[in-house]
């Protein structure tokens, strides 16, 4: 496998859950610590309630915004069985950060396909590093669920070697004053959980 | 200083630097945040109008009254201006015109791939190319200067992966407005009858030749010697991909797809072995650059469909054909975009199906509900074809289609490009049923405003047309208004006009779940009554995201196998599916 240097995040999830807000807040984060990033990821159509996915790629000097399949480190899943749905992207040694929450998409709704069983075991199974929690859970506690992905933001954080002063100041500029202080405290459950 | 910017802010932040304070647009995945981004800096003009093709022809008036203006758009929505794009490069400008054609290798967002360099050849107007946000900041800045240069529009094509990526980005201080705009009379070269036109027509090819000097010492078209082995030719984000995978080999990289610097491409060749070119779509700088008798790899080995990334280039180039593979191996359930809770499409699709007739349909967040279960529509081709595809299979049919033709369009996509047809059917006498979605706002884009909302681009309150008054002046005689969440009085209004002969229009009026100026605030959410719930599953056949099954919640007495559930933090309470409940266990 060719190696560069770079490294990347794959986001993944379901529409209106803040990924995209989440991995803009990282490459802010990135761009604060000094390395070049790239990110990517399609708008349009994806909104309505479709799959999301966000490439974040970085490094010492990044050329492209999408990762070569095969070669990404760090997958977060924003819900439980999106996290399967990328794994050949995934490098065989890659990290996996999953979000346990489920949400059914229409099949499911409807009857007609099933939610597939034991996803983390799974993943578990095949991965070397997982690391799985109910960010909404955790979300709730910190004052609201809509901050389930600043919760993703503060495990994804462990990962990376990056000050956590960093952090913290570039989500203090990302949210209304108002709502710094709960955006905080759900970091803080993130990078706890 | 440094920001992370997309393509698209880039493009709106380069324009704003090089002092250009007029933009024209109509919105469209993936453009739509330039001119989002460009109207909010201080002391521009920018316009949605309500088509493409009225947004070049108001940037090229802006652009002949001495201004320097840009008009934007998808890249189908340059089928829409092609008509005076074509003519607007024999006339030039006065000051200058950039045209953006935000193209979509993949269709993430569109009904078709097309590849729009073509247009540059067709059209003999120069293009440029960025590769990444940085990139496009400054070439937005020399599509103009070269504007300028050469009295000539210029097209400036980003794509998905530019428009929608982030990098980081340098920016400068901007450039000051300069006001050249005056009235200058140039019959000869603004009037174009033949004998004019045949006297341009010989200025676009004396430009031609000058712009393939030019392009020959442009310095974004540029040689990266490496390993002389293998060079490749590349453009755009391609460049990107190449360089990831393989950054030691030799490139030209070209920042002005068209006209194609043909001493700077030969003297390319002479030093490297090999060549490949890359590039999304067809083959368009491969067969210029083949025409010149130069030997190089390109579609052979590299797909005409879908957009790249480093994999698929390195793979081709190696030979490789086996893919990364998943360990999971089971099949997962997909999870397609679906119309929002409380969408007040929803009802008129479902009723439209109940109906039984075949609905052409049109682009918007509506063309969803072509999906199971609700399968409300049968056609979609392009902006505006609907109510002529009604009218024309409903003439065709005769007799046979007498009640089962329908077409269905937005309010947005009515006024983009669906008043001359309707006028067509009034004319012509059509029988088919046309159905106006007004949600008030060009909801699939992101709510931006037209000239059915009274407010401009620019947050101003403007004159809102009345559709009734439109449609009524156009010559349709049959118009109904309804709430397209009122089930009963849209199947009877639906019924009741497919009856009538001549055309007829239902305007289906409730604004967009999401919008906020909205006067319809979300109700309480919406409950089953497990007691009463048969397990009869149609209220799960109108596809609405709350609304699950749960399998095995039998009960005594009844057949049932399971019961919907309503999730609470998703119903907005539009009490749809309370009306389609046979057992009254919705409430």
């Amino acid at each position: 496998m060719y190696d560069n240097e770079v490294k990347s995040i794959l986001f993944a999830g379901v529409g209106g859950q803040g990924i995209l807000r989440a991995s803009d807040i990282i490459c802010e984060v990135i761009m604060e610590a000094g390395l070049d990033v790239k990110k990517s990821e399609v708008h349009g159509m994806a909104q309505r309630g479709g799959c999301v996915t966000s490439h974040v790629r970085y490094g010492e000097k990044v050329y492209s915004p999408l990762a070569e399949s095969g070669s990404i480190q760090t997958l977060v899943s924003f819900e439980k069985m999106e996290a399967l749905r990328y794994l050949n992207l995934l490098r065989k040694d890659a990290e996996i950060i999953v979000n346990t929450e489920e949400i059914y998409p229409p099949a499911v709704n409807l009857g007609d396909a099933s939610y597939p069983d034991d996803v983390i075991s799974f993943l578990k199974d095949h991965y070397g590093r997982v690391i799985s929690f109910n960010a909404a859970e955790l979300a709730q506690k910190a004052g609201n669920t809509k901050t389930a992905n600043v919760v993703l933001l503060g495990a994804i954080s462990n990962l990376m070697d990056i000050d956590q002063s960093i952090w913290e100041n570039v989500i203090k500029k990302s949210f209304p004053e108002k709502l710094i202080k709960m955006n905080l405290d759900a970091f803080q459950m993130g990078i706890n959980a | 200083m440094k920001v992370l910017m997309s393509g698209n802010e880039a493009i709106a932040r380069g324009a704003y630097e090089a002092g250009v304070r007029f933009a024209a647009a109509y919105p469209g995945t993936p453009s739509t945040e330039i001119m989002e981004e460009f109207s909010k800096y201080e002391g521009v003009y920018a316009e949605w109008s309500p088509n493409e093709k009225v947004a070049v022809e108001v940037a090229i008036g802006a652009a002949i009254g001495g201004e320097r203006a840009l008009a934007v758009m998808k890249h189908v929505g340059v089928n829409v201006a092609a008509d005076p794009i074509f003519t607007v490069s024999y006339t030039g400008i006065t000051g200058a015109l950039v045209i953006v054609s935000a193209d979509d290798p993949s269709l993430h967002s569109s009904q078709n791939e097309q590849d729009n360099r073509n247009y540059a050849r067709f059209a003999k107007i120069p293009m440029l190319e960025p590769a990444d946000a940085g990139e496009a900041k400054e070439y937005i800045k020399l599509a103009f200067e070269l504007s300028e240069k050469f009295d000539t529009p210029v097209f400036f094509r980003s794509t998905t992966r530019v428009s929608h990526s982030k990098s980081v980005v340098d920016l400068k201080d901007p450039e000051k407005y300069k006001d050249n705009t005056r009235i200058v009379y140039d019959a000869e070269k603004y009037v174009m009858v033949p004998i004019n036109a045949r006297v341009r027509r010989l200025e676009v090819e004396k430009r031609q030749k000058a712009l393939k000097e030019f392009v020959e010492t442009f310095p974004e078209n540029k040689i990266e010697m490496g390993n002389p082995e293998i060079g490749i030719i590349t453009a755009g984000m391609p460049y990107n991909y190449a360089k990831e995978v393989f950054p030691d080999y030799s490139y030209l990289k070209l920042g002005i797809v068209y006209p194609l610097p043909e001493k700077l491409i030969r003297e390319f060749a002479s030093k490297v072995k090999k060549i490949y070119v890359i590039e999304e779509l067809d083959p368009f700088l491969e067969e210029q650059i083949k025409a010149m008798g130069i030997s190089v790899v390109g579609k052979e080995i590299f797909p005409y469909t879908n957009e790249f990334d480093p994999g698929i280039i390195k793979n081709a180039i190696e030979q490789n054909t086996e893919g990364t593979v998943s360990p999971y191996k089971e099949s997962l359930a997909s999870r397609p975009p679906n119309l929002c809770p409380g969408c007040p499409h929803r009802g008129l699709f479902y009723a439209l199906k109940k109906q039984k007739v075949y609905v052409h349909g049109d682009i918007g967040c509506y063309t969803l509900s072509y999906m199971k279960p609700l399968e409300g529509l049968h056609s979609c081709i392009c902006m505006g074809a609907s109510i002529g595809m009604a009218h024309g299979m409903s003439k065709a049919l005769k007799e046979k289609g007498k009640g089962k033709v329908v077409g269905v369009i937005g309010d947005s996509t009515f006024l983009h490009s669906g008043i001359t047809p309707l006028l067509n059917m009034a004319y012509n006498n059509s029988d088919a049923l046309i159905v106006i979605l007004d949600n008030s706002t060009t909801a699939m884009t992101g709510m931006q405003e037209h000239p059915g909302t009274g407010y401009t681009l620019m947050k101003k309150e403007a004159k809102r047309v009345n559709l009734i008054d439109l449609v009524s002046a156009l010559g349709i005689e049959n118009i109904k208004v309804i709430d397209p969440i009122d089930l009963k009085a849209t199947r009877a209004a639906i019924k009741e006009e497919l009856a009538k002969d001549g055309p007829s229009v239902i305007i289906a009026q409730r604004p967009c779940a999401l919008f906020k100026r909205s006067n319809i605030k979300p109700k309480p959410a919406l409950k089953v009554d497990p007691d009463k719930c048969e397990g009869c599953k149609t209220c799960l056949s109108l596809n609405c995201p709350p609304i699950s099954w749960k399998k095995g919640v039998t009960k005594e007495g009844s057949k049932r196998k399971g019961i919907s559930v309503i999730d609470a933090t998703l119903c907005t309470g539009c009490g749809l599916c309370e009306q389609v409940c046979k057992f009254g266990a919705i409430s």
